[in-house]
């Protein structure tokens, strides 16, 4: 390894981090935003009659 | 901000710290909510939407008796939900612990949305969010979720005909995000034109307008339907409060090694 890539290394770590950290946060609020979809906006009866009380009580569009 | 010694680049990258901090925190604050917001709707919103099945029941069988075209013309959701003869929780106790089910996994997927924004917004400022900054995060929420989509489509009652579903579910969407980017751009961009850009976007959705039937004809009592908004806007303001100040504090808990 060069001077220059272990400089470079050295500088890495910050950017890198917070990519992550960015990208982590995104899957958490893809995977949060699938959650409140499928138990409020699923079309399927099943869903719908089993959080039927929960889409009322949150104003979620229902019936 | 500089990587400790403790945590190389790798593990930082590859053990998903931040993720798994989210996941915990939100699993935590969530369940807690969700059974919160489940005792408080007994007494709120519950309690409400049970008195108007009584009406929505008697409708359905004033309708069965009358002509079946029209009967589904008029009332278009009558075969959605009743007529597939779809399984449903029995009154009681099964209906209230899949009330409660849907209340925890509401409050989970809002608190990793939220917890999300809060990991980006400690990330960039260096410091941990407090439980009152994360309060105020918690009453963005309810502005964006609850106030905003409510304004056009108040919180219905069972039993009162709407416009059609997926009509409604798009324009509820579209209220919701022209919201939280007005919101973000007032709050984030500290200028004048991204203000007034700001509070163009949130008006925009209602000046469009909302999806609503020409005609309503419902036996459900105006006062009910009332009560219920007052209601559900109260009960969203608990959820959005505690949701927002609990999901904060759980995460600089969590989030404390990694950000150290």
């Amino acid at each position: 390894m060069s001077q220059s890539q272990t400089a470079q290394a050295q500088h890495l770590p910050v950017a890198t981090r917070q990519v992550g950290r960015l990208a982590q946060s995104l899957m958490a609020m893809t995977l949060g935003l699938f959650i409140v979809g499928v138990v409020g906006f699923s079309h399927i009866d099943v869903i719908h009659n089993a959080a039927h009380d929960v889409r009322h009580s949150n104003a979620f569009p229902c019936h | 901000m500089c990587a400790t010694p403790t945590h190389s680049p790798a593990t930082n990258l590859v053990g998903m710290n931040t993720f798994r901090s989210i996941v915990f925190s939100s699993v935590i604050a969530g369940f807690i909510v969700g059974l919160i917001v489940t005792a408080v709707q007994q007494f709120g919103t519950v309690p409400l939407i049970l008195r108007a099945e009584v009406y929505e029941k008697a409708a359905e069988h004033k309708h069965e008796a009358s002509a079946q075209p029209q009967a589904i013309l008029v009332h278009d959701h009558a075969d959605h939900d009743h007529g597939a003869e779809a399984w449903e929780p029995k009154d009681g106790l099964e209906r209230n612990l899949y009330t409660a089910g849907a209340n925890i996994l509401t409050a989970i997927g809002f608190a990793l949305l939220l917890c999300g924004f809060l990991a980006v917004r400690s990330g960039a400022t260096g410091e941990p969010i407090s439980w009152h900054e994360g309060l105020m995060w918690g009453l963005a929420g309810f502005a964006v979720f609850t106030i905003a989509p409510g304004l056009g489509l108040p919180p219905e009652l069972p039993g009162v005909p709407t416009a059609p579903l997926l009509s409604r579910q798009i324009w509820w969407t579209i209220a919701v995000l022209a919201t939280a980017a007005g919101l973000g751009l007032i709050v984030f961009r500290r200028s004048a034109p991204a203000a007034i850009a700001g509070v163009v976007l949130i008006m925009l959705p209602h000046l469009i307008g909302a999806p609503e039937l020409e005609h309503v004809e419902t036996n459900v009592p105006s006062s009910l339907s009332h009560q219920f908004v007052v209601a559900v806007t109260l009960t969203s303001l608990v959820f959005w409060s505690l949701l927002g100040s609990l999901t904060s504090a759980a995460f600089a808990y969590f989030d404390r090694p990694a950000s150290a």
